[in-house]
């Protein structure tokens, strides 16, 4: 039996860049961050080019244990890019709130590789090892900052919530290993194919390793962490938390449901609807009383994840495409939104509150005229790229039938279009209070740009983009 | 055609957006050079589209000057653009407009006047894509979009109220649309394509075209808009700046009526013809319970937004008649409603500039000292009331002469419902034009000065000779509204046909 690493080369190179890094780091002390931190989005970069360029028929290898596919692919590229977007916006933000630790680069990048392993996961064990590499990597971004009370709290309530839904996972496996005798996504397909009626036993299973997933992604009602973490961890952590770890999750999904468990669709096909319609009012509803924008954004992100998966109760390779296409666009417009967030500063202080960015498009039309369009296109209004998300989902849905949610989700994003169009109003309708810091780091302004150029020229051309998004969706089908 | 001229005309504004975005200097200097920059545009585009105006057959009665290349080739969706007589005149009217709004803001936008021209000329981008697009989702993109600068506008340099306007404004239009969305999204996957011709031609079942037609009105009333949804348009023109007012009235809220036209009639016959007692008595309800609250209104903008309902309610009568002549005086009241509201609300705007307050009482006996201004403004009020001569007349004659045809007892109501409008037009302009001078401030107004004159003589211009030769316009209407009325009837009887069997089926 010939051992095909060639796969996994990104992963590779990423772990032993990783290491190298921290040995660079432990060596040099935290002097050394910014260093660290650009070799990493570096280290990144290239795994990215890596998986660009891999072949992607698909191929399994390690026995079984790892699969690689255009599908992979496609998510690894989003990934690690979201990575290089998170580490260029936050080495900034580390030096100047006096988080300078190298451990924190180099943990973005482990995380990346579990992510990685999640995406590529063939096998019930590969999948817990990537998804617990990846969380444990997490728990101590989310409490990185350990002198402020918030942090640390959004660390505990993070790391035990997690732990609970690891558990939830693991015990959902060992369920569909007791009912199927297999670990392996593809003998576990096959068991379930055979008979014609799900047993109880794989029905119990796949709720636990659902409910388990839905915690990562964070879908009502396994939501209650995301507004806390997404406040309390220093904002930079919050970007990168915004940004990739709910898109590697998605992927997961993904692989799970239409691999291992599509011959159980009628199964989970109620669970996700209940989870997308939750999520939808719930986010829409609790963002319209928050004033600190974090906490806005981790409401946005629980509404988006439950418009995501209106895709994913279609069921079939438009669904998936139309998720897809949903979760990179919302990945880009979220980087973007964050490199504003981290830019707008009073006295070095982030601001954080809503009405905190007062007047802003007086003195930063810049940022001022970014955030809104960003926020426009998170609304979902044409022309801008969020309204295609939108629209191919909704249109997964239609084809299906799904007209009910099909018109809660339209309705939701009217009442989520209400407080996205707040800030906006906040930043141009009103009087500024104090001035806010002069700031133009290269790093920020350049990520926004790109998000912003993104969001603007989808329109013109989204011919290529939606030919990469079908391609990864059928590869799984 | 080898070149593409309506896209060109489209997305001309855009291209002065961008050279506006490029000006750098001082404020004043940018402010200065903006302002040209984005009338010279404004003209170019207009001297574009009187181009294609030039090219359009009036004789042809299908798409013409059409324009088809791939975009979201993966769902099958085209960039497909093309105008018949029932859009051509509206990208007129858009393009006519715009410079009208741009030299309007001249001076009375002193704030952050690059964003200004900039919003305004992507709006006019946008309203021109409303009208050419030949696909359903690329007409909603446009539809849509348009809500963006407009919202902008209304809330950064409008009145005191205006976060509040222009929330309503964007919340109340955005609920309508995106249940126009749904609808339209179920359009695609029962007939597999959003292009409009063939979305005409082959008409979906009856019953699913009830549910369709209720999600493309809700879109379309509220743009329109129709009584009892259009709350949200006294307060978006109140708060709106002069420009803002005018376009809004002018084009905007023809993209309802626009709709109901392209969408409603030759898609769901069925529907419309199952709905349109109900639409005529919601006209009807409008013409009356808008004009009797335009009568008590002490702010001039308020007064002519009702007005505007009002009127908009001829307009659905007629489209909802499906006859020829109700048809052709829908659209000819959308394009004349466009000039003279347009107009009077800068008419308003004159005064405004001057004294700073809308409210009625403050002003009376300006006759003496802006004969020019009571001149200009008895044309338009005229215009409003609907007077032989002028283009108001013909669109209300027509839409009335199409109701006759279908309900009488609505013709009736709906014709009675003029002598409201004739009366708190001529309340209007008596209070602020004639009586006695009873503020000082008032008295010593200037009278208009060369760019207003520009800006209001064209218009009445336009006014008049639309009201005494209207073949003008139907010549060019006509042959497309002929057509479309034929495609209904054809469309109506197959579906009809279709229904009676599968009721007896039922039996």
């Amino acid at each position: 039996m010939t051992l095909n690493l060639i796969p996994l080369i990104p992963e590779i190179f990423l772990s032993i860049m990783a290491m190298g890094l921290l040995i660079v780091g432990v060596s040099c002390g935290n002097s050394s961050t910014r260093t660290v931190s650009w070799f990493c989005a570096f280290s990144a970069f290239t795994a990215m080019v890596l998986s660009s360029q891999l072949d992607t028929s698909a191929v399994t290898t390690l026995n079984g244990m790892f699969q690689f596919d255009s599908f992979a692919a496609l998510m690894k590229v989003l990934i690690l890019l979201g990575v290089v977007a998170s580490i260029a916006l936050s080495v900034r933000y580390l030096i100047n709130n006096d988080l300078q630790r190298f451990e924190y680069p180099v943990l973005i990048l482990l995380a990346a590789v579990g992510m990685m392993l999640m995406v590529s996961a063939h096998n019930m064990l590969t999948l817990y090892v990537g998804l617990e590499l990846q969380s444990l990597a997490l728990y101590v971004l989310a409490a990185m900052r350990r002198n402020s009370l918030k942090s640390a709290e959004a660390g505990v309530k993070y790391f035990i919530l997690g732990a609970l839904s690891s558990g939830l996972l693991l015990f959902g496996i060992s369920l569909i290993y007791g009912f199927t005798g297999s670990l392996d996504f593809a003998v576990i397909g096959e068991t379930l194919a055979l008979s014609d009626r799900v047993n109880i036993g794989v029905t119990f299973g796949l709720v636990f390793i659902l409910a388990g997933i839905a915690f990562k992604i964070s879908a009502v009602p396994f939501h209650m962490w995301t507004p806390d973490v997404y406040q309390g961890a220093p904002t930079s952590v919050t970007a990168f938390f915004a940004i990739v770890p709910k898109l590697a999750a998605f992927a997961l999904l993904i692989r799970l449901l239409f691999e291992p468990f599509a011959a159980a669709a009628d199964q989970w096909g109620q669970i996700l609807y209940f989870l997308s319609v939750a999520s939808m009012v719930v986010g829409a509803f609790a963002a319209l009383a928050q004033d600190n924008i974090k906490r806005l954004l981790a409401y946005s992100s629980i509404g988006n994840m439950g418009y995501a998966l209106i895709g994913l109760v279609a069921a079939n390779e438009a669904g998936v495409a139309a998720v897809i296409l949903y979760l990179a666009i919302y990945m880009i417009m979220s980087a973007g939104v964050f490199a504003v967030v981290l830019s707008v500063q009073r006295d070095g202080n982030g601001v954080e509150t809503i009405s905190g960015l007062a007047g802003l498009s007086k003195s930063h039309p810049g940022l001022a005229y970014g955030m809104a369009i960003l926020m426009l296109s998170m609304a979902g209004i044409p022309p801008l790229a969020g309204f295609f998300g939108k629209f191919a989902v909704f249109e997964a849905a239609v084809a299906q039938e799904l007209y009910v949610l099909a018109v809660l989700g339209v309705l939701t994003s009217v009442i989520a279009a209400f407080y996205y169009l707040r800030i906006i109003k906040v930043m141009f309708f009103e009087e500024p209070n104090d001035a806010f810091d002069h700031d133009d780091r290269f790093a920020r302004q350049f990520v926004l740009g790109l998000s912003l150029l993104f969001v603007l020229a989808f329109v013109v051309k989204p011919g290529a983009f939606l030919n990469i998004v079908s391609d990864a969706a059928a590869s799984l089908f | 055609m080898d070149f593409a001229l309506l896209s060109m005309t489209a997305f001309l504004p855009l291209v002065g957006v961008l050279m506006i975005l490029v000006i750098r200097g001082d404020d004043a200097v940018v402010a200065r050079n903006a302002k040209h920059m984005a009338l010279y545009t404004s003209l170019f585009t207009f001297a574009f589209s009187v181009y294609m105006l030039v090219q359009f057959d009036p004789s042809n009665g299908g798409f013409q000057l059409v324009e088809h290349s791939g975009w979201l080739k993966s769902f099958g969706i085209n960039y497909h653009v093309g105008v018949d007589g029932i859009s051509v005149l509206f990208i007129m009217l858009a393009t006519f407009l715009t410079p009208v709004c741009i030299l309007s803001a001249w001076d009375a936008i002193k704030v952050r006047v690059k964003e200004f021209m900039i919003a305004f000329l992507v709006l006019e981008s946008f309203m021109i894509g409303t009208f050419i697009a030949l696909d359903a989702v690329l007409f909603y993109v446009f539809f849509e979009a348009v809500l963006i600068p407009m919202f902008l506008i209304i809330g950064i340099w409008g009145g005191a109220r205006r976060v509040y306007a222009s929330y309503k404004f964007f919340l109340y239009t955005l609920l309508g649309s995106v249940l126009m969305l749904v609808a339209l999204l179920t359009l695609f996957a029962k007939v597999g394509t959003s292009d409009i011709p063939t979305l005409m031609a082959n008409p979906v079942a009856p019953e699913l075209q009830m549910w369709l037609w209720l999600a493309f009105f809700a879109s379309f009333a509220v743009k329109m808009p129709m009584w009892p949804v259009h709350t949200w348009l006294p307060d978006a023109h109140v708060e709106a700046p002069t420009a803002g007012s005018v376009i809004l009235a002018g084009v905007l809220l023809k993209m309802g009526g626009y709709g109901f036209l392209r969408f409603s009639i030759p898609m769901f016959p069925d529907a419309s013809l199952f709905f349109a007692d109900f639409v005529f008595w919601l006209s009807v309800a409008a013409i009356f319970i808008t004009s009797l609250i335009a009568l008590v209104q002490d702010d001039m903008k308020k007064l002519i937004a009702y007005s505007s309902v009002a009127h908009m309610g001829y307009v659905t009568l007629g489209i909802f008649t499906a006859t020829v002549e109700g048809v052709e005086g829908a659209i000819f009241q959308m394009l004349s409603h466009g000039l003279i509201s347009g107009a009077l609300f800068l008419c308003v705007g004159v005064v405004y500039d001057r004294l700073h307050t809308r409210e009625i009482a403050r002003y009376g006996g300006i006759v003496k000292n802006m004969p020019k201004y009571a001149t200009l403004f008895m044309i338009f009020m005229l215009g409003s009331v609907g007077l032989p001569g002028t283009s108001g007349f013909v669109g209300e004659f027509l839409a009335l002469l199409g109701a006759f045809q279908v309900n009488t007892t609505i013709a009736v109501l709906a014709a009675s419902g003029l002598i409201l409008g004739a009366a708190y037009m001529l309340v209007l302009y008596r209070r602020v034009v004639f009586g006695p001078t009873e503020h000082a401030d008032a008295a010593a107004m200037a009278d208009l000065n060369g760019r207003e004159i520009l800006l209001l003589v064209p218009l009445a211009g336009m006014v008049i000779v639309l009201g005494v030769f209207p073949s003008l316009i139907t010549d060019i209407t006509g042959p497309a509204v002929q057509n479309l009325v034929a495609t209904y009837e054809a469309n109506l009887s197959v579906a009809s046909d279709v229904l009676v069997e599968t009721l007896e089926k039922a039996e």
